[in-house]
């Protein structure tokens, strides 16, 4: 109301007001541009590419279009902003222009808008910010000191201090220098031995050789992967409520194998924007994709699955816009980016490039598990070759077979039924315009679907229920437990004639036939109910046998279980109405588990019905793609389709029984693998619309797919989807896609990026401290064919990175943050290196490299509710997996890790390109009182006594140079030999009980040296806590 | 200025008096550009006088239903079991029931209390003893209508994760009065966990040092509080004091302030190992005080929580969240929903009281509510009510709320708001208001933007304000 009476107002005084004088430009309109509009439309900023200080540049017009057209202010966007008319921000923000103000404005427009020369500045053109413009090598500098500069990135750094008067800090010793390239390049300390050995290397490059071996580590993977999967949101459940674990670890892995292999970032991005468009692609560019399916998936009870996609969408937008272009981009979900200069069609145009695709969850194998598949293959392949051999005349008989089985099948007439709300327990049948329904969303673990058509079909014999594959399912269904299996409890069938709806009748039937009929099965643990029922699936008869215990079950084992499936059940009698015929079909899927919190249902996946009027239907045996094969001629079928016909016939025919039985017993050998979330692309395109202020409820115009035109052209002749959009994102003339990675490697290195809001090289992003360095990094990467590790060997080996840490309180003074680096950094680690190195100087650590997350201990509480919205499963890892790398925590969304949250580790909920660095009580806490600590001064006492020396002095300097690599101090040691000896007599005292500290077993102590106490194995585990709560223990000198 | 590192460090050590600088480089409040000299945690002042100091927000995840409890319909009842008007449900979305589903009628009977006359159901007696004290608001609605997007949307203003919660948003604006407790506690109670889990307390693009710290209210209130095994409160303190004199040292070779936050922080650690459990200990609370809440020492509940949250506000802790997720009758309606009424009204009652008589409750704002209301339409038989945002009820107290009144109404039926509507935005608007926050100005910069917990919505609730 308040905005059209204000609206009403400006337009009447603009109409009646003032109506004869002619309008001045310098006088009268030009002070009120320069009050209310220059500080967004100025010299300063030019908000949505709007300069009106320039005549050239006001008459040119900005995103929004030409702004000012002379003679009829009603056009000009100029009027209608500050006016408040249409859908648009009223312009100035913040304060809206008087009435008297926007009239003036609107008299001049309409007066034809005469600006005179020479008012206002001369500049004719916006000036490109630059980030947007392709990095060229800058030159490097003269400096002070040519002697100091290694590479030139100490030129552009020296110079820059010899500007400020500074001078660099000398290097750091090489023990220091040792640990902190260690810490940096693979995240772990390095050994006392490694210390030692480079100590003594007199060799000139001594400290190459050591960058050499550490880039060649494959902790190194682990450690600049873990930055990548920040950026990538990586995480191990779904998010939102029921936040589900998801089994994701693939692509975790491939993160950190593509860093160990240096694979380049230009084939890094591709493949995870579009490795499954790559030509043949291999499972693991399948499973780079999974970069994109790192967004979260909301399947509380009552979603509109679509509306999460797009959210997943955004999702995926914001993660490319920080992680790979370095530009903020999600602000233009809403609306054209007030600072940038992206539209909100441009926006729509990247999403279109996205928004073709199938959220695919496909089996992925390890290396072992792919070797044992190609054997089994192998093998099968050699028995059947073997059977062809002994039967020359196979290919006669199975015509005759062929010809026998092709014709005889009922006609299927496919029903579109209506679903009911109530009874889907939450899950949405999605339609699919082959009368096929997907179930998404929420996933009940028990419930009976309704599901109620009409038909005019007269004499119905029969009902088929086929159960099919998609890509949207787990392992591509056709169910949706996690191994894409499903169980049908029941199937029942009601019909009503259609003038009397009321009168119900249930449907008996004679017989129900299925093309898979396994034999009696408990339930697998994991669709445990909690209740002593003995549950089982089996053969189709179990789907109408009126029993909730006993379902149709279709899981055939692994590598076969994921086929499509088809079930016919006869009417005792036809059922005819003469009005036609009501239907109401009831699924009972009641053969999940206790919790549909949890992964534990065990429902159909995507399902269709139809019917027949044919007598004796019955499910046709053969499996779908050999039906559908049977319709080539034999003569044109590829020999691989041969070979799967063959593959199912042989099974028919009596005399290979003895073959038979080896291959289906090699098939009980098939690695069951694990799942991985990927894209795959559509067949049948969406289209992509604008959205009107992000909300998918109301799209407006069309779009296609395409890039915001103040970064490089699309290549002219390339298709136009997802693997041309990945290449782009490379190209060498991709402005900010080399400068963002580089300036986060640099942020990794010195605590802050050259650019410091590395998320954002916008506009309105802060200047780069060192705008040459950022430009000749980034050059250099790319011409060193995008090779991670030859940046990491560049800027380690530099002379500026090699300098001491140590603060220099003038300095200090003057370059808090040591943005001019005229010191080397100084930082804490993160917080999965934080428990790393307990972990190393414990000599605990399990350094394996990859596979399934792990669960260390963990308060049991936070995983159940009230802490949880569920309960979530935790079981503690035993054994070596609970020392594993911090890395492969498995991380649950809604609960994350305490240890790692306290020390500021990101929960995955949306990409992270810059982690806070906090210092806070709980991380004392943590590193004081949390159980891994402890076992990890445990284990550091124990080893100090094993292994540290002839007497305390030397253990002490063993036991800290576990920690720190150095040497402790005089009075460093005297501070520890004192706390030893109390603690120590301490525990020698009667009614002390050393073992409690010194073990978590006192009934089982682990054995002790020849001639040490339990008091002294105390005494040393309360050393060893202080050493790994030290400040320099966790901290990159 | 020529000073050595150690100089410097002890300096710094002067300075500090809390928590990391390790957030550097980020205070971008009220146009002051942070230093590295800055603890992001040391008390600041807002844009403007503030009238609440403090806040507990007791959060009824689940969405209680307003018809049950506070907004009655007898045109409800009138219509139970018929069909919505079909013009009401044009565009309108459903979690889970076909909105076309018969109308229920309230489940309760309500009638009107104190000076106020507010009217309530016969499910909060106790709340209606202290009626005049609160303002109640019929006229709330939001845009989520599940539950984790409902959730985060009146935590954190936005439906996307990724948000600075409220609680932080307050901890970033007026840092921490206590010097042994987090500036922003939360707790939980109630069936489940909340559905936006963390997020409703995370920092989101804020440093970290502003999220939520949880609370529990039994065994170790905070995690890794206690000693470890065989470790006794001498051998800690010995080792603490080793660690500080070996940091020390270390100080004094690097210079980095940095050791000596870190020095701070280990103190402060030792200090909440003992103010903590005092502060967790109930069983200190008069025996009149514990039946007023019906807390029981040792036995966590949402009463026992209440309790907690007074004691913590009186330590200096900025803003308690408690979370009590129990609300999400879609079916078992009556039973459910009795039962939640007795579990939380007497405590919530007890806790304005409380407040009140200690004179804690002019600055210390007390709100109550969940992420949205329920349907006037059925789901299954007639026991339960679907998600629903269009209207739902939420109430205040103190820190600046006017007392004893109801501001707001929703349609006949509580399926729309009629009369002063108030979004999720203009309820943030008005609690910064009161905690002396411009709203538009509570601002922090990232990717290239400045962010705001309203981010570019919210009007602060005038009626609202005493």
């Amino acid at each position: 109301m308040q905005r059209t009476f204000f609206r009403t107002t400006a337009l009447g005084l603009a109409l009646f007001g003032n109506l004869q004088a002619q309008t001045d430009f310098t006088k009268d309109v030009q002070p009120i541009f320069a009050k209310s509009c220059y500080g967004c439309h100025g010299a300063k900023k030019q908000m949505g590419g709007l300069r009106l200080d320039s005549k050239t540049l006001a008459f040119a017009g900005g995103q929004s279009g030409k702004s000012i057209q002379p003679a009829n202010a009603a056009e000009s966007t100029l009027y209608q902003r500050v006016a408040g008319i249409g859908d648009q921000a009223r312009m100035p923000m913040g304060g809206k222009l008087d009435a008297e103000q926007i009239a003036t404005i609107r008299k001049w427009i309409d007066q034809g808008a005469a600006w005179p020369d020479g008012a206002g500045t001369e500049v004719t053109a916006i000036k490109k910010h630059w980030a947007f413009i392709p990095p060229q090598r800058p030159a490097a500098p003269a400096v002070s000191n040519p002697r100091w500069v290694v590479n030139p990135i100490d030129s552009f750094i020296l110079a820059r201090l010899d500007k400020e008067g500074l001078q660099p800090s000398p290097e750091a010793d090489r023990v220091t220098l040792l640990r902190r390239v260690s810490l940096d390049l693979i995240g772990l300390p390095p050994t006392i031995a490694e210390v030692d050995a480079f100590v003594k290397d007199k060799s000139k490059h001594a400290y190459e050789k050591q960058v050499d071996r550490l880039l060649q580590s494959p902790h190194y993977g682990e450690r600049w992967g873990r930055h990548w999967l920040d950026a990538a949101r990586y995480a191990d459940s779904d998010g939102y409520e029921k936040d589900k674990i998801r089994q994701v670890w693939a692509y975790r892995d491939w993160v950190i194998k593509a860093f160990n292999r240096d694979l380049p970032y230009s084939q890094f991005v591709i493949e995870q924007l579009a490795g499954d468009l790559l030509p043949n692609p291999t499972q693991d560019q399948r499973v780079a994709t999974g970069f994109l399916r790192n967004s979260m998936i909301n399947e509380e009870g009552g979603v509109d699955p679509e509306q999460f996609r797009m959210e997943a969408m955004f999702d995926r937008i914001d993660a490319i816009g920080k992680s790979v272009l370095g530009v903020t981009i999600q602000c233009a979900q809403c609306h054209n980016h007030k600072f940038d200069p992206l539209t909100q069609e441009e926006y729509y145009k990247i999403f279109a490039f996205l928004n073709n695709s199938h959220e695919a969850n496909i089996p992925v194998y390890t290396p072992d598990e792919q070797r044992m598949r190609s054997d089994l293959f192998r093998r099968i392949k050699e028995i059947e070759s073997d059977v062809q051999h002994r039967s020359p005349d196979w290919q006669t008989r199975m015509a005759a077979w062929e010809a026998q089985v092709k014709t005889g099948q009922p006609e299927w007439t496919v029903l579109k039924p209506a679903v009911d709300d109530i009874s889907n327990g939450g899950q949405k049948y999605i339609p699919a315009k082959d009368g096929s329904m997907l179930a998404q969303g929420y996933a009940p673990t028990k419930h009976r679907v309704k599901m109620t058509v009409k038909t005019d079909v007269q004499n119905i014999t029969a009902f088929q229920l086929e159960l099919l594959n998609d890509p949207n399912l787990p392992m591509g269904g056709p169910g949706r437990s996690l191994k894409g299996t499903g169980a049908l409890t029941e199937f029942e069938v009601e019909a009503a004639s259609a003038d009397a709806p009321e009168k119900i009748t249930k449907i008996k039937f004679s017989k129900a036939t299925a093309d898979i009929n396994l034999p009696e099965t408990v339930l697998d643990p994991m669709f445990n109910d909690k209740t002593d029922k003995r549950r089982v699936t089996g053969p189709i008869e179990f789907a109408i046998d009126g029993k909730d215990e006993t379902a149709w079950g279709i899981d055939a084992g692994p590598g076969l279980r994921n086929q499509p499936r088809k079930a016919v059940f006869t009417a005792e009698t036809p059922i005819s109405n003469p009005k036609g015929t009501i239907l109401i079909f009831y699924l009972k899927q009641n053969h999940g588990g206790w919790n549909s919190d949890d992964n534990q249902n065990h429902n159909l996946g995507r399902m269709r019905l139809s019917l027949t009027t044919a007598a004796n239907a019955e499910a046709d045996p053969l499996p779908k793609n050999v039906r559908e094969m049977l319709s080539i001629p034999a003569d044109q079928r590829t020999q691989a389709q041969t070979q799967s016909v063959f593959a199912y016939w042989r099974t028919t025919v009596p005399e290979w029984k003895e073959a038979n039985t080896t291959i289906a017993g090699l098939w009980k050998q098939h690695p069951e693998g694990s799942v991985q979330l990927v894209m795959q692309a559509r067949e049948d395109p969406r289209e992509t619309h604008i959205l009107t202020r992000g909300d998918f409820l109301q799209p407006a115009k069309q779009v296609n797919p395409g890039v915001p035109s103040f970064l490089n052209p699309l290549p002219v002749d390339a298709p136009v989807n997802r693997l041309t959009f990945a290449r782009w994102l490379v190209d060498r003339q991709a402005p900010t896609t080399a400068r963002a990675l580089v300036n986060r490697m640099w942020q990794n290195y010195f605590g802050i990026g050259l650019v410091s809001t590395s998320e954002d090289l916008g506009k309105q992003s802060e200047a780069p401290s060192h705008p040459e360095v950022l430009d000749w990094l980034a050059v250099e990467f790319m011409e060193r064919g995008w090779s991670m590790k030859a940046v990491h060997r560049l800027i380690v080996t530099s002379a500026t990175y090699k300098q001491s840490s140590k603060v220099i309180p003038d300095l200090y003074t003057r370059d808090p943050y040591n943005r001019l680096l005229a010191r080397g950094p100084r930082f804490r680690v993160e917080a999965e290196i934080v428990r790393d190195i307990a972990l190393s100087a414990s000599g605990l650590l399990n350094p394996k490299v990859g596979g399934p997350s792990v669960n260390p201990p963990a308060p049991e509480f936070l995983f159940l509710p009230p802490s949880s919205y569920g309960p979530k499963v935790w079981i503690e890892s035993k054994g070596d997996e609970r020392y594993r790398r911090a890395l492969y925590t498995f991380r649950y969304r809604s609960i994350p890790y305490p240890m790692l949250q306290t020390f500021d580790a990101p929960n995955g909920d949306i990409s992270c390109v810059r982690r806070s660095r906090s210092n806070t009580p709980l991380q004392a806490l943590t590193t004081l009182n949390e159980p891994m600590f402890l076992e990890s001064a445990r284990a550091l006492a124990l080893r100090t006594l094993l292994e540290g020396g002839k007497n305390d002095e030397q253990r002490i300097a063993y036991a800290v140079r576990r920690c720190l690599s150095r040497k402790p101090t005089a009075s460093e040691t005297a501070e520890l030999t004192n706390l030893l000896t109390k603690e120590t007599q301490h525990f020698e005292g009667s009614n002390t009980k050393p073992w409690e500290l010194a073990t978590a077993d006192p009934a089982k102590p682990p054995a002790l040296p020849k001639g040490t106490t339990p008091a002294q194995l105390a005494g040393w585990t309360a050393v060893s806590r202080v050493l790994l709560n030290l400040d320099e223990t966790i901290t990159k000198e | 200025m020529n000073m050595k590192p150690n100089q410097i460090a002890r300096r710094w050590f002067m300075e500090q008096c809390g928590v990391g600088l390790g957030a550097m480089a980020l205070g971008h409040l009220c146009g002051v550009k942070g230093l590295a000299s800055d603890n992001p945690l040391a008390p600041k002042q807002p844009h403007f006088a503030p009238k609440a100091k403090n806040i507990i927000f007791l959060f009824m995840a689940g969405a209680p239903s307003h018809l049950e409890m506070f907004d009655y319909k007898p045109q409800l009842a009138k219509f139970d079991g018929t069909l919505p008007p079909a013009d009401l449900l044009k565009g309108y979305r459903a979690a889970f029931i076909n909105p076309n589903s018969k109308l229920l009628g309230p489940k309760f009977k309500f009638a009107k209390y104190g000076q106020s006359g507010a009217e309530l159901s016969e499910l909060l007696p106790h709340l209606a003893k202290v009626v005049d004290d609160i303002s109640i608001v019929k006229s709330m609605t939001t845009d989520a209508f599940n539950h984790a997007p409902g959730q985060i949307l009146m935590n954190t203003g936005s439906q996307l994760f990724g948000r600075p919660s409220m609680g932080s948003w307050v901890t970033y604006g007026l840092g921490s009065e206590s010097q042994d407790l987090p500036a922003f506690v939360v707790t939980s109670s109630g069936k489940k966990g909340p559905s936006g889990g963390n997020s409703c307390w995370g920092s989101g693009f804020l440093p970290t040092v502003y999220q939520g710290v949880q609370f529990r209210g039994s065994g170790d209130p905070v995690l890794y509080l206690s000693n470890p095994p065989g470790v006794d409160n001498e051998l800690q303190r010995n080792s603490l004091d080793s660690i500080k004199k070996l940091n020390q040292m270390r100080l004094d070779v690097t210079g980095d302030p940095e050791i000596a936050t870190r020095i701070n922080s280990f103190e402060m650690a030792f200090r909440m190992q003992t103010s903590a459990p005092e502060l967790m200990d109930l069983a200190k609370e008069p025996k009149h005080i514990l039946e007023m809440y019906g807390a029981e020492p040792g036995k966590p509940s949402f009463a026992n929580n209440c309790l907690m949250a007074r004691r913590l506000v009186e330590r200096g802790v900025r803003y308690v969240q408690l979370f009590h997720e129990a609300w999400d009758q879609h079916g078992n309606l009556v039973k459910d929903i009795k039962q939640n009424c007795i579990d939380t009204d007497q405590a919530c009652a007890a806790l304005v009281q409380d407040l009140k008589q200690r004179g804690m409750l002019k600055d210390t704002l007390v709100v109550w509510g969940g992420e949205f209301g329920r349907t006037p339409m059925v789901q299954g038989g007639n026991d339960g009510r679907d998600h629903h945002p269009n209207a739902f009820t939420m109430w205040m107290a103190g820190g600046g709320i006017k007392p004893g009144i109801t501001l707001g109404e929703t349609d006949e039926l509580g399926f729309n708001v009629v009369k002063d509507k108030v979004h999720v935005h203009d309820l943030h608007a008005t609690i910064l208001q009161l905690l002396g926050f411009d709203h538009k100005k509570l601002t922090y910069r990232f990717q290239g933007r400045d962010f705001r917990l309203t981010d570019v919505h919210g009007n602060v609730v005038p009626q609202l304000l005493a």
